[in-house]
């Protein structure tokens, strides 16, 4: 079987970024990584791969930049890497149209996302990319089982009311959620190995139908600070404020 | 063109605070536009719903019945607005934020072919043509605008920051449309849904809510502190990502990016530290009070009232003192 996984460069988890003069971002000192939401996805493709075979392509859409997060992914042990090469001005509708692409010249049996990326927190691409392509798909997966001919998956879902159950034939589009499993650290010899592995190039211009920018971000502000909380002397003086406030 | 449709359903459930957010969020937008709203309700529901949803000032409430819809896929969902909206024009299609919209809506506006904007916060402009959001970004540590081009979005809205539409007297009528179509995927499958019993309220409905994190230590430690406090509180009960993890609580508990978002009137934080992923979920909660023995914790950063204290100490302390003035 065939798997594609789409992986997005994103800041490193808890790093803090604020907002420069005139509404932008300040990145200067920023130190980027794989989503880690994909980078759920890229430890179960690899589990997949490992216990009953299959090859793995990760993808992105991206400039030069992102070849370093390709390189971290294929590390993990996925054999060989695309790479859109588009600018940071696409919308969400034209990165899955990108997607939908490389998924229509890699016909895999199944694609494979984090369920959002930590930066614009959109969660938009994965169910876009899945109607792009007419599939089926299931998200936020805590669980995902193969039928033993490989032909269909059932996903335990995080759903707001507890876990959905849902079956889907391949092919068909899964988003990774926290409790999907545990990646792996990538080996010294993965990382080395990653270094052969072949990281292919599509052209932005090569994607047909990517339509015009109809989404962006025209700037950003940080939230209202919050004032100073109170610091509590003991369980009497909580007690006291809950009463004031009419909350006991 | 500037009218303007919010979408729930399924609906078996009574009408929550986040359904009429929805509609509260809708409103909002209509009254910048100039247009009209509806309400389109997909799959089944109840006539107290219908009832409900009657009051709310919109122009036309749609019940959309299909046996693709009974129980919800995306696929059939998002089939069911595309359907919908060839013969009704909007500018903008709304729904409140959950994990259903979260996968329906931007199947939907990929199938009609028209942008998006998740989890708003705000509705900063509507013209023709264009529409501004503001939406949290960063682990909801930074507000960014998002500017939509186009004659029609899709937005998804949080609940918390939006408002129940006032109720008129005026009824809306009710309109059932039908699709002929087939409006399932024949490759997807609903299995199963499993989700634990409460008496406890709804996290996201209720006005109080207490959430334990790592510091109870176990299901059986002080986890039954938190929920006897819960109760004298009448309060719903949540959860970080570490308690969840463990298997000490199921995972519709959890409050944060994973997990959901609640502003409740009183917030308790019993042993949690306060990572931002949970702050995120929790932040626009009216009062938040910290319990945590240490006094480096972040959540004393988020916390309107802090109290630096063993929870094993200060919980049974203040179930001791708030028990009498309940009950």
């Amino acid at each position: 079987m065939k798997i594609l996984v789409t992986v997005k460069r994103t800041p490193q988890r808890d790093s803090r970024i604020n907002v420069a003069s005139g509404g932008t971002l300040a990145m200067e000192s920023i130190e980027f990584e794989i989503n880690p939401f994909d980078e759920l996805a890229v430890e179960e493709a690899i589990r997949l791969k490992e216990s009953r075979g299959a090859e793995v392509v990760v993808v992105t859409v991206g400039g030069e930049v992102c070849r370093r997060q390709l390189l971290s992914a294929m590390a993990m042990g996925p054999d060989r890497a695309i790479r859109v090469d588009a600018g940071e001005a696409l919308d969400s509708l034209q990165i899955a149209k990108c997607l939908a692409e490389v998924a229509r010249r890699e016909a895999p049996d199944l694609v494979l996302s984090g369920k959002l990326a930590i930066d614009d927190e959109g969660a938009q691409i994965p169910a876009m990319l899945a109607a792009l392509l007419g599939w089926p798909q299931a998200n936020q997966a805590s669980k995902i089982e193969l039928s033993p001919d490989g032909k269909v998956a059932e996903v335990v879902c995080e759903v707001d009311a507890g876990l959905e159950t849902v079956e889907v034939t391949l092919p068909a589009l899964v988003t990774a959620d926290l409790r999907l499993n545990e990646p792996r650290y990538a080996s010294l010899p993965g990382i080395m190995k990653a270094k052969k592995k072949p990281m292919e190039v599509i052209p932005f211009d090569e994607i047909p139908d990517s339509g015009a920018t109809r989404s962006a971000v025209i700037g950003y502000r940080a939230l209202p600070p919050k004032p100073p909380g109170r610091s509590l002397g003991g369980v009497d003086e909580l007690v006291e404020i809950l009463s004031e406030k009419k909350l006991i | 063109m500037s009218d303007v449709l919010t979408v729930m359903g399924p609906l078996l459930r009574p009408v929550s605070n986040s359904d009429l957010a929805a509609v509260g969020f809708g409103e909002s937008l209509a009254a910048r536009s100039g247009g009209a709203l509806d309400i389109l309700i997909l799959g089944p529901t109840t006539e107290d719903n219908e009832r409900a949803l009657v009051h709310l000032g919109v122009r036309n409430v749609y019940l959309l019945r299909h046996a693709d819809l009974e129980s919800y896929t995306a696929e059939a969902y998002a089939s069911a607005v595309v359907a919908f909206v060839k013969d009704h024009r909007y500018q903008v299609i709304g729904a409140v934020s959950s994990s259903s919209a979260r996968e329906f809506f931007p199947r939907t506006a990929a199938m009609l072919d028209v942008p998006m904007a998740s989890d708003v916060f705000a509705v900063e402009s509507l013209e023709p043509e264009r529409a501004v959001f503001t939406h949290a970004v960063f682990v909801g540590n930074l507000l960014a605008a998002v500017e939509l081009r186009g004659p029609m979005s899709l937005a998804t809205c949080r609940a918390s920051e939006f408002q129940a539409p006032k109720r008129v007297e005026q009824v809306s009528p009710v309109r059932r449309v039908t699709v002929s179509e087939a409006l399932g995927h024949e490759r997807k499958r609903f299995v199963a849904a499993s989700r634990t019993q409460s008496a406890r309220p709804e996290l996201t409905e209720a006005e109080i809510v207490v959430s334990a994190g790592r510091g109870i230590k176990g299901p059986d430690e002080g986890l039954p502190l938190v929920e006897k406090l819960a109760d004298i509180f009448g309060a719903a009960v949540g959860a970080t990502r570490a308690v969840v993890d463990a298997g000490w609580m199921p995972n519709e508990y959890q409050v944060g990016q994973t997990g959901k978002v609640v502003a409740p009137q009183l917030y308790l934080a019993i042993g949690l530290s306060g990572a931002i992923q949970h702050v995120s979920g929790m932040r626009s909660s009216r009062t938040i009070v910290a319990i945590n023995k240490d006094p480096e914790a972040p959540i004393f950063d988020v916390a309107d009232y802090g109290l630096v204290m063993d929870l094993f100490e200060a919980v049974p302390e203040l179930i001791q003192a708030i028990g009498g003035a309940r009950h």
